[in-house]
Order: structure tokens, then sequence, then C-alpha cells
């Protein structure tokens, strides 16, 4: 059987209590989302089996039963890997000798060293003292010592969480890579919707220690009946097939369910596919196709739902073919516009950020 | 130097060494399970460690005394064990510099023990290791210098132990006379000079001792 089912009641401090029934896939990388207190960090420690859980608590990962009622495999031999928002280098062993001490301990087949450096850019670090490194040089030989010990199953818990951009590139660059490689599952923790956008297939939103909601990451940012939505920068995000490089304005067409949609010059052939992000906020509608605009991107769409905020507004759901993007506009241009559900539209991208300028990302 | 003084530095190198070692194995589970509790069980179990520390030591000699007699169960257990009696021998006085010293092992350890982070050990458990490899690979190398601390006042301290030893051991030369007895053995039969060898020369040994501990690498992974 495939598949990580979750039965888990934990109790933290002031009153937090971690209590959530789920299956998640494993064949594909899961991201836990939720405010900071909703329980991510806990979920993921109770998994590899660093905190007491209560009774009737149960984990079935695959065909091993990690707890029941009557035991508890131990955290070190649930064959899981774990990177820490705090890398937690060994401070008495040099980078190599934090890698050693993963690959000396693994389950199965041991990672060549060499792959695993090439992954990380980890070459030249290797003789370096880990106190020594910078933070985002220990996230990686964190990640790489992670991957060392040829875990089933990589937990991260906000890895990213303290670094900066060109870090952050480079090491989602490297689990990005270990992922492809090693068709690795992984469950990774954040707060951060734009880094789950980058890498997760499937989301599991927290919320005050209880599931809100669980699904796939397209689908689940596009519902309007998704916390997601709700928030001040709720953003679809689809996947678009680069069409072609216009090298004169420095632009690329991509392929949205058959429509072109233009960004920013990017790297990769025609053919790749890329993920993008499209702030409901950017995104407005006309009856009419707009003419003499300077708006590049008008798509066709059609309003398939509708739904007033919290704060007064409209929140639509515009169906392109197979995918969706959301707008939000005011109650008054809904009311004049007279938005009735099934209406043929105009979608104007303001803006449309992609998620990763490296590697295909299905 | 006389020979009944070689044979006290002997036998009270074998005391001190026997006795580190007992310490050392028994001292470091000890300190390992106090380290990673809190409690009124704990704080008790510390009390107890502690006890020689400001305890007068021919108190404890006083019950030891009176435990190692051979009429006591203790006695005869020891009796119908290995064939001697406890009291006033060797055996009985590592087990009392064991007791005395305790403090002076277990503490120091204590101490390093509970500056090691358990994320760390957590961060080990990830990655495969067993709570016994955690104690060996990354508790140990990080608490080095903590094992030579103890081990080093264990040693000197039982060096240094006059109460205790008086009590239970008396003053058989080659059996329990140790070298703080002889000391006071040649004081009171007025000869000076012996006695300022042996003075000096313990002045000079738990000097040193402390000189090179304290010269010791310090703190060398900033765990504090």
């Amino acid at each position: 059987m495939e598949g990580l089912q979750l039965k888990l009641q934990c109790l933290g401090s002031d009153d937090f209590c971690l209590d959530i029934s789920c299956q998640l896939p494993t064949g594909s990388t899961t991201a836990i989302y939720g405010a900071s207190g909703s329980g991510k960090t806990t979920l993921l420690e109770c998994l590899a089996g660093l905190r007491k859980t209560e009774r009737g608590s149960t984990i079935q990962f695959g065909e091993d039963s990690w707890l029941s009622d009557s035991y508890a495999i131990p955290t070190w031999q649930r064959n899981i890997g774990f990177v820490f928002q705090d890398a937690r280098l060994f401070p008495h062993l040099d980078v190599r000798g934090n890698l050693l001490f993963a690959r000396g301990r693994a389950h199965g087949n041991a990672l060549p060293l060499d792959t695993v450096c090439q992954w990380l850019s980890l070459h030249e670090l290797l003789d370096r003292p880990c106190d020594q490194l910078s933070a985002g040089q220990k996230q990686r030989v964190a990640i790489g010592r992670a991957l060392m010990s040829a875990p089933r199953l990589l937990l991260l818990d906000e890895p990213l969480a303290n670094l900066d951009g060109a870090a952050r590139n480079q090491c989602l660059q490297g689990l990005r890579s270990a992922r492809d490689a090693l068709q690795l599952p992984m469950l990774y923790v954040s707060h951060d919707i734009h880094e789950v956008s980058q890498l997760a297939d499937h989301l599991l939103v927290l919320e005050q220690g209880k599931l809100r909601e669980q699904g796939p990451l397209l689908e689940l940012t596009s519902r309007l009946d998704s916390s997601l939505a709700h928030q001040e920068h709720a953003a679809a995000i689809a996947t678009g097939t680069i069409a072609r490089h216009d090298d004169h304005y420095g632009l690329t067409e991509l392929q949205l369910d058959g429509q072109s949609l233009w960004v920013n010059q990017l790297a990769g052939d025609a053919g790749g596919q890329r993920r993008i992000r499209i702030p409901a906020r950017d995104v407005s509608v006309c009856r009419q196709k707009p003419e003499a605009t300077s708006i590049l991107n008008i798509l066709e769409v059609t309003l398939a739902e509708m739904e007033e905020t919290s704060d007064a507004r409209i929140l639509l759901r515009l169906q392109l073919n197979q995918q969706s993007m959301l707008a939000r506009i005011t109650r008054k241009s809904a009311t004049e516009l007279e938005l009735q559900r099934g209406d043929r539209l105009y979608a104007q991208i303001k803006s449309a950020a992609l998620l990763s300028d490296t590697g295909d990302q299905p | 130097m006389s020979d009944p003084i070689q044979t006290a530095i002997w036998l009270t190198i074998a005391l001190a060494a026997t006795t580190t070692i007992i310490l050392l194995l028994l001292g470091t589970p000890l300190a390992w399970w106090l380290s990673r509790r809190t409690g009124s069980a704990t704080a008790a179990i510390e009390a107890v460690v502690a006890l020689p520390l400001i305890l007068p030591p021919t108190v404890l000699g006083f019950y030891l005394l009176i435990m190692f007699a051979p009429d006591t169960a203790v006695g005869r257990l020891w009796q119908q064990l290995t064939g001697t009696q406890l009291a006033f021998s060797f055996s009985a006085l590592v087990i009392g510099s064991v007791l005395y010293s305790l403090p002076f092992v277990v503490q120091p350890l204590q101490q390093a023990f509970r500056r090691i982070p358990t994320d760390l050990l957590d961060a080990a458990a990830t990655l495969g290791a067993t709570p016994r490899d955690q104690f060996r690979s990354i508790v140990l190398p990080l608490t080095r210098r903590s094992f030579l601390i103890a081990a080093s006042l264990g040693f000197a301290h039982t060096v240094g132990e006059f109460g205790v030893v008086l009590m239970i051991g008396g003053n058989i030369p080659g059996e329990t006379q140790v070298l703080s007895i002889a000391l006071y053995d040649t004081v009171e039969s007025l000869r000076f000079a012996e006695a300022h060898q042996l003075a000096g020369g313990l002045v000079v040994f738990s000097l040193l001792t402390l000189f090179l501990l304290y010269r010791s690498d310090d703190n060398r992974w900033g765990l504090r």
C-alpha cells in the first residue's frame, strides 16, 4: 500500500493540541502549510518519532507501521531524513565528517558522496569545520547529510527560513535535483506560500493544530472555498509550456491551456514546462476584449464561480480550459458588469510571476 | 625515602587509580541520567551525590565502619563472597573512596552532559544513530575535556583523603596506610624531615594537576 496514513494527537504547551487524521500521497512532495503555531513542526516531529503522542495515535508508512498503541518504532529505525530549520551540524566534525556520519548509518544503499556534493555544490566545503560556514552553506550541508542516510522519506522543517535569496535558490535547486534523481518523497513544512508553490505537488493546510484542507496544489490554490483563496496574497498556480522566446523584446511565450501568456524571458527550450503564480489582485476582467492597452496578457476565460469575501470584495474563479485562476474585484465592479456564472470574459493579467527558472516542473 | 613511605606512595596510587576507574564506570551513566531529568526525585539523588562535599569525612567513615563490621549483613555477605574480612581492608578503602569522591566525578560530567543540546541528539537519531551510538559518537567527543577534569579531580581528591581512610582503614602498612595517613604518622613520631618530603610532594602533585587541567583546551566547540 502506498501513502502515509496518520492519526495523531499530541499535546503541546499552552493548551496547544495537534489533532489530525489524514492520508497523504508519498509519490510526490507534500507541503505542510500554515501560520506559525499551527502545529506544522509538531506534526513533523511526531512523524520522526521525536515527540510523544497520545494514545490512539497511529502512523502507517506504506507497508510499515511506525506507531500504534502497542509499539513505536524508534526514530533511528524509521529510515527518514530530517532537515531542521537550524542545520544542527555536529560541531566536532567537519563537513565531510558530518556527511560520512550519515552514510555510515544508512539503511539501504548509500549514495556516493560525490553525487550528493554535486547536487548541493559541497565539494569546496568538504574539509571546512562547521563553524566556518555561512547559514546557507550550513543548510546545504544539512540537506546533503540527510540525503546521505538514504532515507525513504525526507522531512524538512522550514529549511530555508533563515536564508537570503541566493542561498535559498541554491538549496531549492539541490533539493529538486535530489528529489528528481531519487524519486524521493518529501514532506516540506513552510509558512511561505511562495516557497510551497515552487516545490510542492500536494498541499496540506494546518490551522491551530487541525487539518484545514488538503489536496493537489494546483487545484487547491484556485478553489474559492480554500482558505488560501481568501488570503491577502491569494494567487493561483498554473502550469505553462514554453512556446517560444522573443529576443527582441526580452520575453518568453508560454502556452497556458492553449492560450498564450507572455513573461520575462527565461531559459529553457520550447516544450519545457514552468509553473507560474498569478496573484488574484493582479487580475481584472472585461466584457469586451480591451483594445490599445499596455497590458500584454489578455486571456479568454469563463466565469466559473464567484464568492463575496469578508472585505466586501468579490472573488472570481476564472476557468481557462483545464486550469483556473483567481481574480479579486470590487463589489461595485461586479454589479456594474452584471457578472453571472458562465459568462465569457476577458481576463487582464497585470503580472504573472514565474516560480522557477531552472529545471522542468510538471 | 624509607620503604614504608614508598609502599604508601604505591598504595595511594593504586587506591586512587582503582577508585577513578570505578567512578568513571559508575559516574558516567549516573551523570547522564541526572543530566536528562529534572524533578524532586532527581534533586534528591543529586543531594545524596553531593553530600560528601559538605559532610565531615569522619561522619561518612563512621557509618561505613559500622556497616563493614563482620557481624553486619554487608560484612557477612563480603565474607561469604571473598572469604576475607571487609573492615580494615584495601577493598573497604576503595568503597569508601568511591563514595567520598563521587561528586567530584559526577558533577563535572553532569554539567557537561547538560550542555549537549538535545537537538543534536535528535538530529543523530534521524540519521539512524541508536542512543548508545549517539552517546559514543556525539556526547563523548564533545565532553572529552570534562572526562579529563572528572578523572583528575576524582584521582586527586582520593589521594588527598584522610578522614574516611582513618576511620575505616586504620593504619596498616601495605594494606591501608596511604600517604596522608603516613604523613600523620611521621608527624606523630616527630620525623619532620620525612613529613616535609611527603607534604611538599602532595602540594606539588595537587598544584600540578590543577595547573594542567586549567591549561587544557577550553570549550573548543562553543557549547555553553
